[in-house]
C-alpha cells in the first residue's frame, strides 16, 4: 500500500511556516529578556516538529538543518548553554534560511546553497565553541544525568505500555535505532507475557533493560524515544558517571558527537541542487477554529428547522395563519443574517498575522541604523478579513519603516531634546464604529509642516498664497511627486512610496490620516472596513437603473430647493446647504443615463456624501431602501468601470452597481 | 484514466485523419449563420433585461446575474456593425467561456444573437481559411468558413472576438 505523500505537503508547509513564526517570536522574546523556560520549550518544539515532518517527507536538507538548530536549542533548554545576543542573531538568520529552503521546496525553486552553508557553519561554530562548558558548569556536576555530557554509557529501562503497538509503534525499530547509536546489550523481561489462552498478539507484554555503551549524548537517546514517550515508561540513567574536568572533555565530546551531523549534511546539501518537482498550484487556505464551525452547524440547523416549519405552513395555507407565516419569515430573516455573519466570521483572522513580522523588522532596522527603539503592540487579536490582512501588510511595513528611519531620532539627539534615549513605536489595532483602526505612533521628531508646505509650493502642488489645513498639508506627503524626491527624506522624513501606501489603503476602501506634533511624534491612523465582502448600502434610482451608495460615505440626504443652487463659472453647480457650498455630481451626466427622470434639481434628491475629507452632493432621481449587499466583482468577467466599485445582486435577482464615491468625485473634477 | 487516453487518442487522430471534426453551435445574426465551438457554450437563456453599465462600449448591453456571478452581455449585431433590431421572443443569450488573452484566466461572458439554429459537425476538411475581404471587413475574429448543408457558416474565434482588452479601449 502506498500513500500519496504529496497530499500532505501543503499541510506540512503550512504548519512549518507557522512553526517558523513561533520560533521567530520566541527568539525575539528571548532577546528582549522576557524568556522563560516555556519560551525556549516552544521554540524547541517548533523546531522539533519541523525536523520530524521534513524527515518524514524526505526533505533531507531541511531536516538536517533543523537538526543542528534543535541540538543547539536543546542545550539551551537543558541549561548547559546560554544564548547570547549573537547566538540569537544566528538562530534568527537560520530561521530565515529555513524559511527560504521551505519556500524553495514548496514552490520548486532553487535553494541558496551558500546561504544554507553559512548559517550551518555559524550554528556549528556555536556548538563547537567552549562557552557551553564554562558558563553553567556549576549546575553540571549536580545534575550530570540531565546534561548532555556523554558518560561511558547509559542504562535504559524501556517498558512499553500494553497498548503500545496499537499506535503503530514497533519496539524492534526503536531497539535497532538505539543499536545504531552505540554498542547495545540488553535483557528482555518476558515475565508479563500471559498464558497462551489469554495471549493477545496486539498487546505489548515485553520490557527491556538495556545497556548502551559508547559516546552517545542523552539527547540522541531522547530522540529515539521521542515518538513513543507517551506510550511507554522510559528511564535513562548514566551507566557510571565519570567525573572529570568537564571543561575540556565535554567540549571534546561535543565535537565528537556532532561530527556525524556535519557529514550527514554534506550529501544533503548536494542533493538540493537537484531541482525539486514543481509543487501543485498553491491554493491559499484558512485555518478555522472548531468553535466557529460548530456555530455554523448550529445556525444551519436552526435554518433547516425554520425552513421545514415554513414549508409545512405553506402546504395548507389560509389567511388565518398569516400571522404565523409572518413570524416564520421574521425568524428566517434572523437566521439568515446570523448565518451570514458567522460565515463572514470564518474569513476573519487576528491582525497578529500581520503584526508578528514587526518585532523582527524593528529589531533589525534599529540595529542597522544604530537607534534604540522599542516596539509596543496592542490589540493584536483584533480580527480582520483575510483579504484585508493580506493587503494591509505592505503599507504597514512601509509606515513602520518610515517611523524607524525618519521618525525616531538618533539616541544622542533624543537625549539632547530631553526625551528618553529609547524611542517607542506603537502599533495599535482596535474597532471604531464599523471600522478597524490601526494606529502607528512614534515619539520621534514629528513632521515639520512648514517644510512640507514649502516643498509643496516648490513642486507646484499648492499655491504659495493658499491656506491649507493641517490635514491638507499632511496629505501632500501622499502625493506621488513627493515620494520620488529623495531630498525630502533629508528634511522632513516621510516620503518614499507614501503614495503607494495611500493607494493601497484606498483600494481596500479605507482611509489614512496623519497627526503630528513637531518634536513630539507622529500618528498615522488607518481606517479600514471590517470586511470587503459586504457593505451597508442605500439604493438609489437614476432613470431605470438602481445604484447602491455605500452607507458609510453618506452624510445625509436632502430634497433640494432651487434657490440654493449656484452656478460657478457657468458650469460647475454648487448647492448651499446651511453654510456649506457642496459641488453637485449628477450621476445621470457622468454615466450618460438617457432616461433619468429628474432634470431640474427640485425634482430629485441630493445625497450628501463625504470622501477624502470633502463633501459633495450626489444628485439622483429617488432614494429606495437601505440594505446589506454582498459585493461582487465586475472585473472577474468584465472590466473595471470608473465610478463603480463593484456590483451586487438584489433581492429580485437583478444586478445593481455599487457607486465608488471617491472615484466619482475624481471623475467630476 | 480512460478519459485521458481517449482525448489523447482524438488529438492524434485529428492530425492523421482529418475527417473527425468539432461540433459547433450555430446561430443566426441578420440572416447570416455563425458557429461557435460547442465546448465553449455554458448555457443558453432567453433574453431578459440586463443592468446597464456606464461608460462601456455600445455593444456591451450590460451585465446579468448568472447564479451569483456578474457576466457582461454583448450584442453581436452591434459588435459586427449589423443593423440593430428590437429583441424578440426568439432572441437568445449564449453564455460562453472565453480565455482572457491578457492574463490567461477563464472568463464568462454572454452574447445576444437572433436565434439558435442547430448543432453541426464540421469536418476539418470542410473548413476553409477566411478569405480576405480587404480592410473594409474585420475578419480577424473569424477562424474559418465551413459549409453546413449548403449554407455558409462562419466559425467565430471567440477568444479574439471578445477580447476583454478590446472592451477596455472604448
Amino acid at each position: 500500500m502506498s500513500i500519496d505523500m504529496e497530499q500532505f505537503h501543503q499541510v506540512f508547509f503550512e504548519e512549518s511556516f507557522e512553526g517558523l513564526d513561533i520560533m521567530e517570536t520566541g527568539l525575539l522574546n528571548l532577546d528582549s529578556g522576557e524568556a522563560d523556560n516555556e519560551e525556549i520549550n516552544s521554540i524547541f518544539r517548533a523546531a522539533h516538529s519541523i525536523k520530524g515532518g521534513s524527515g518524514t517527507f524526505g526533505f533531507q536538507n531541511i531536516s538536517d538543518f533543523t537538526h543542528i538548530m534543535e541540538t543547539l536549542l536543546d542545550e539551551v533548554r537543558d541549561g548547559i548553554r546560554e544564548l547570547t545576543h549573537e547566538g540569537i542573531n544566528i538562530l534568527l538568520k537560520s530561521v530565515d534560511c529555513l524559511r527560504m529552503m521551505m519556500t524553495a521546496t514548496s514552490e520548486g525553486g532553487d535553494v541558496d546553497e551558500a546561504e544554507v552553508k553559512t548559517n550551518f557553519e555559524a550554528l556549528q561554530n556555536i556548538l563547537d565553541s567552549e562557552s557551553a562548558a564554562d558558563t553553567p558548569s556549576a549546575k553540571q556536576d549536580a545534575a550530570t544525568s540531565e546534561s548532555d555530557q556523554a558518560p561511558v554509557g547509559w542504562k535504559i529501562k524501556f517498558a512499553p505500555h500494553k497498548n503500545f503497538m496499537q499506535f503503530g509503534n514497533d519496539p524492534v525499530r526503536i531497539l535497532r535505532e538505539l543499536g545504531g547509536l552505540g554498542d547495545l546489550k540488553g535483557q528482555v523481561d518476558t515475565s508479563k507475557v500471559p498464558d497462551f489462552d489469554d495471549f493477545n498478539p496486539e498487546d505489548m507484554h515485553l520490557s527491556w533493560d538495556l545497556m548502551l555503551t559508547g559516546n552517545v549524548s542523552k539527547s540522541a537517546i531522547d530522540d529515539v524515544f521521542a515518538w513513543v514517550e507517551d506510550e511507554s515508561d522510559i528511564s535513562i540513567t548514566p551507566l557510571s558517571v565519570v567525573k572529570e574536568e568537564s571543561a575540556i572533555s565535554s567540549a571534546e565530546k561535543k565535537t565528537a558527537s556532532k561530527k556525524p551531523v556535519a557529514t550527514a549534511a554534506a550529501p544533503a546539501a548536494a542533493k538540493t541542487t537537484e531541482k525539486k518537482e514543481k509543487s501543485t498550484a498553491a491554493s491559499s487556505s484558512i485555518r478555522v477554529g472548531i468553535d466557529k464551525i460548530d456555530d455554523l452547524i448550529n445556525m444551519v440547523g436552526e435554518l433547516v428547522i425554520t425552513q421545514s416549519m415554513l414549508s409545512l405552513l405553506g402546504e395548507d395555507f389560509n389567511m388565518t395563519r398569516l400571522e404565523k407565516l409572518q413570524e416564520g419569515l421574521i425568524q428566517l430573516d434572523r437566521h439568515t443574517r446570523e448565518l451570514q455573519e458567522s460565515v463572514m466570521q470564518i474569513r476573519m483572522v487576528p491582525i497578529s498575522f500581520t503584526f508578528s513580522r514587526f518585532p523582527r523588522m524593528v529589531r533589525d532596522l534599529s540595529e542597522k541604523l544604530e537607534k534604540n527603539i522599542e516596539l509596543v503592540m496592542y490589540g493584536e487579536n483584533t480580527e480582520l478579513d483575510k483579504t484585508v490582512i493580506e493587503k494591509i501588510g505592505d503599507p504597514l511595513v512601509h509606515l513602520v519603516r518610515n517611523s524607524i528611519d525618519h521618525g525616531i531620532e538618533m539616541p544622542e539627539d533624543r537625549v539632547a531634546a530631553g526625551k528618553p534615549e529609547k524611542g517607542t513605536i506603537q502599533l495599535n489595532a482596535f474597532h471604531r464604529g464599523g471600522n478597524i483602526v490601526i494606529e502607528i505612533t512614534d515619539d520621534g521628531k514629528g513632521i515639520d509642516k512648514d517644510i512640507i508646505f514649502q516643498k509643496g509650493i516648490e513642486k507646484g502642488l499648492v499655491d504659495p498664497g493658499s491656506k491649507l489645513s493641517d490635514q491638507q498639508i499632511y496629505d501632500l506627503l501622499f502625493n506621488p511627486g513627493f515620494s520620488t524626491a529623495a531630498e525630502i527624506t533629508d528634511v522632513s522624513g516621510r516620503g518614499v512610496g507614501m503614495d503607494v501606501v495611500k493607494k493601497n489603503i484606498m483600494s481596500l476602501g479605507g482611509a489614512i490620516e496623519t497627526h503630528s506634533v513637531k518634536g513630539q511624534g507622529t500618528i498615522f491612523s488607518i481606517r479600514l472596513p471590517l470586511t470587503l465582502a459586504i457593505l451597508d448600502g442605500q439604493s438609489v434610482s437614476v432613470g431605470d437603473d438602481n445604484y447602491i451608495i455605500p452607507l458609510v460615505s453618506i452624510v445625509e440626504s436632502v430634497r433640494p430647493k432651487k434657490e440654493m443652487l449656484n452656478m460657478v463659472a457657468g458650469k460647475g453647480e454648487t448647492y448651499k446647504l446651511r453654510d456649506e457650498y457642496l459641488p453637485i455630481i449628477r450621476v445621470r451626466d457622468l454615466f450618460k443615463i438617457p432616461d433619468a427622470k429628474a432634470d431640474q434639481l427640485e425634482e430629485g434628491l441630493l445625497v450628501v456624501v463625504e470622501a477624502d475629507g470633502k463633501r459633495f452632493g450626489v444628485f439622483v432621481d429617488d432614494l429606495l431602501g437601505q440594505q446589506q449587499v454582498v459585493i461582487k466583482s465586475l472585473e472577474s468577467n468584465y472590466k473595471r468601470i470608473r465610478g463603480v466599485s463593484g456590483a451586487t445582486i438584489l433581492g429580485d435577482g437583478s444586478v445593481a452597481l455599487i457607486l465608488d464615491i471617491p472615484s466619482l468625485i475624481r471623475m467630476s473634477d | 484514466m480512460t478519459a485521458e487516453t481517449h482525448t489523447e487518442g482524438t488529438d492524434e487522430l485529428l492530425d492523421v485523419d482529418a475527417d473527425l471534426g468539432d461540433e459547433y453551435l450555430t446561430f443566426s445574426l441578420a440572416h447570416e449563420e455563425y458557429g461557435v465551438d460547442i465546448l465553449r457554450v455554458r448555457e443558453i437563456r432567453g433574453w431578459e433585461a440586463v443592468t446597464r453599465v456606464p461608460n462601456s462600449p455600445d455593444y456591451v448591453k450590460g451585465v446579468l446575474n448568472l447564479r451569483g456571478a456578474i457576466v457582461p452581455v454583448i450584442d453581436l449585431r452591434v459588435r459586427f456593425n449589423l443593423p440593430v433590431e428590437e429583441y424578440t421572443s426568439l432572441t437568445v443569450v449564449i453564455v460562453l467561456a472565453v480565455e482572457d488573452k491578457d492574463d490567461g484566466r477563464e472568463k464568462t461572458i454572454s452574447v445576444v444573437v437572433d436565434e439558435i439554429s442547430d448543432v453541426v459537425k464540421a469536418k476539418l476538411s470542410d473548413i476553409q481559411t477566411t478569405p480576405k475581404f480587404g480592410s473594409a471587413l474585420d475578419t480577424e475574429y473569424i477562424s474559418g468558413i465551413a459549409d453546413a448543408g449548403g449554407k455558409m457558416l462562419m466559425l467565430l474565434d471567440i477568444d479574439t472576438m471578445l477580447r476583454v482588452s478590446e472592451m477596455n479601449q472604448h
